[in-house]
């Protein structure tokens, strides 16, 4: 029998990559399909898609062209886009938990922070992708409006794209800290609404609530004009607290929780 | 080879399992037999670094799972088949796993063919399947990346008497192969049939281990005879005792020694084997005081 202990089990068709651990490029690979090979992710990434064009033909069919330009364009996209990108980056993540697929993935990849880079970077690439499909449609329709690139700069493309970013990965951190899509997606959504209520009801400590406030400190973002030192400031500061505190906690609680 | 030693895990103050070690061989099937809740199914994840130990280690080929850079391409896992996406079709299910492993598509369809799911059945979503699809589906997932060790965690649940013999002889030329199978089940027919080595656990704690033709040569043998009378006198003069069992005898002796007191008394045998439930009369003794029944005996809800 001593023979067969050391013969390697069953004939290997393809030894290639045996011991090759898992490119993190793949790793991201397998996360975008896994977003796009449900119904549910599916259709998140089309209405994105489809609701960025009807906004966009929205605005030029009902509004005043001859007020709007490529600025008021791309900032219409981002209104749908802000909903809809941090409820596709919670899916990413709490799918896992939700269909008990983590079952799968972290048995394949045992390393769960490598899990959680590449859905971060597959996050970003969707928030990419959302961000050029808009662009390119502001671009399009742009020449049929009366203000055409008036006031558009790197900046504040920049900017507007960081907005974004933020969102999403805020959407990405509440569903790493709770791990469960409707659990989630209420508290993204509710959280700033909280906050703002208590900021308007609790006007004596607005000042300091701005520094927390992550709902009006990130909007500054998407205004056309450069928001001031102290609005950077407050942009930091609640990034910090509402996107890196959550985030940060979600890994250490993903990396040390049982999966079954 | 698996090797599980001094594994003990517990959530809070209890514990689920405790102290346990053994090894799982190259070339045979191993069952990993208990009642429900005796700890199969954590020892399992803890294998695969699903869950933590509290203490104690398990390695695989020698390597820690986390320490394998492919763990995929040496360990096919199969802890619960319903733990898929239902909205995603069989076969993508498996494109998946083959693109995180880095293998060919056409292996999905190798193993597609191996489990026996026709091309349409492959394109069904994975929420259409039926109890036993599921877990022939789980079973290709396992098999996907050609490892040298599989961790089965209930395979048999759902499939049908066509689909358990399919699995006991597609695990059993797995192992002839040089493989290390693992399965659990809280069957011990099941087992019995095809597990080489049996480790027994109950309430957290490995309670019997060997080889299955060692515990099953402990558990003696059945025989049935015509001249009841005559036998059990028989055998009390050679100093075997009979313990009835149902229509027949249970005697601690090898069925050879029944047969010679048989022929020399001229006494007619209609039944003479190893005896039958014997590993399960083992199984039930073994854990009888870490059964459910006995453990809740007294509590009145
Ligand atoms: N996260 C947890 N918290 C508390 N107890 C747990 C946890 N996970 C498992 N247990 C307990 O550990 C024990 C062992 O469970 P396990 O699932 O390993 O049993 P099993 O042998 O697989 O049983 P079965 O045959 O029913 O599948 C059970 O009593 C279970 O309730
Ligand atoms: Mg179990």
């Amino acid at each position: 029998m001593s023979a067969v202990i050391d013969t390697p089990a069953p004939s290997h068709a393809a030894d290639d990559g045996r011991d090759r651990r898992p490119s993190f490029a793949r790793l991201v690979g397998v996360e975008l399909r896994k977003m796009a090979d449900t119904k549910a992710g599916l259709w998140l990434l089309i209405v994105v898609a489809v609701v960025t064009v009807l906004v966009n033909a929205g605005v030029l069919i009902f509004g005043h062209r001859d007020d709007l330009g490529f600025t008021d364009l791309l900032q219409m996209s981002g209104i749908p886009q802000g909903f809809l990108l941090p409820v596709l980056a919670i899916l990413l993540i709490t799918q896992e938990w939700g269909q008990r697929t983590g079952l799968a993935t972290f048995t394949l990849t045992p390393h769960r922070g490598r899990v959680v880079a590449a859905k971060l970077a597959a996050a970003l690439g969707f928030v990419l992708g959302a961000f050029v499909i808009a662009v390119a449609i502001a671009l399009v329709l742009t020449p049929l409006t009366g203000h055409g690139f008036d006031g558009v700069t790197a900046n504040w493309l920049g900017r507007l794209f960081l907005g974004v970013v933020i969102g999403a990965l805020q959407g990405f951190a509440f569903g790493a800290l709770l791990l469960s899509t409707a659990f989630a997606i209420v508290t993204y959504f509710a959280a700033p609404m909280v906050l703002s209520i208590v900021a308007s009801i609790w006007t004596s400590a607005g000042d300091k609530l701005a520094w927390v406030d992550f709902g009006s400190a990130q909007g500054v973002l998407f205004d056309p004009s450069s928001p001031s030192g102290t609005e950077w400031g407050h942009i930091v500061t609640t990034s910090l607290l509402w996107v890196a505190l959550p985030l940060v906690i979600g890994i250490w609680r993903i990396r040390r929780s049982e999966v079954k | 080879m698996i090797k599980v030693e001094n594994l003990t895990r517990t959530y809070g103050a209890f514990t689920a399992v405790k102290d346990v070690s053994f090894v799982a061989r190259p070339g045979r099937v191993t069952g990993f037999l208990g009642p429900n809740g005796a700890g199969k199914s954590t020892t399992m994840r803890v294998m695969v670094g699903l869950t933590s130990p509290s203490s104690g280690s398990v390695t695989l080929n020698g390597k820690r799972y986390a320490d394998l850079p492919n763990p995929g391409r040496h360990v096919g896992v199969l802890l619960d088949a319903s733990a898929q996406h239902g909205g995603r079709t069989g076969r993508e299910v498996l494109a998946i796993a083959a693109q995180t492993m880095g293998l060919p598509k056409t292996r999905v369809d190798e193993v597609l063919a191996l489990v026996s799911l026709t091309p349409s059945e492959a394109k069904r979503r994975v929420k259409n399947y039926s109890l036993g699809m599921k877990q022939r589906l789980g079973i290709a997932h396992a098999l996907l990346g050609d490892p040298e060790i599989l961790i089965l965690d209930e395979p048999a649940n759902g499939l049908d008497p066509a689909g358990i013999r399919w699995m006991r002889g597609l695990l059993r030329e797995y192992a002839d192969r040089g493989g290390t199978v693992l399965l659990s089940s809280h069957l011990l027919t099941e087992v019995q049939l095809i597990a080489d080595d049996i480790v027994m656990i109950g309430r957290g704690q490995i309670v019997a281990q060997g080889t299955a033709s060692e515990l099953v040569a402990g558990a003696g043998t059945y025989v049935r005879a015509v001249e009841k009378d005559e036998l059990a006198r028989a055998a009390a003069a050679e100093g075997l005792v009979l313990s009835p069992v149902g229509d027949g005898f249970r005697v601690d002796a090898e069925a050879v020694a029944i047969g010679r007191i048989a022929a020399k008394q001229q006494i007619t045998l209609i039944e003479l084997r190893p005896a039958d439930g014997g590993l399960e009369d083992l199984f039930l003794e073994l854990t009888a005081d870490t059964q459910r029944e006995t453990f809740t005996e007294g509590v009145t809800a």
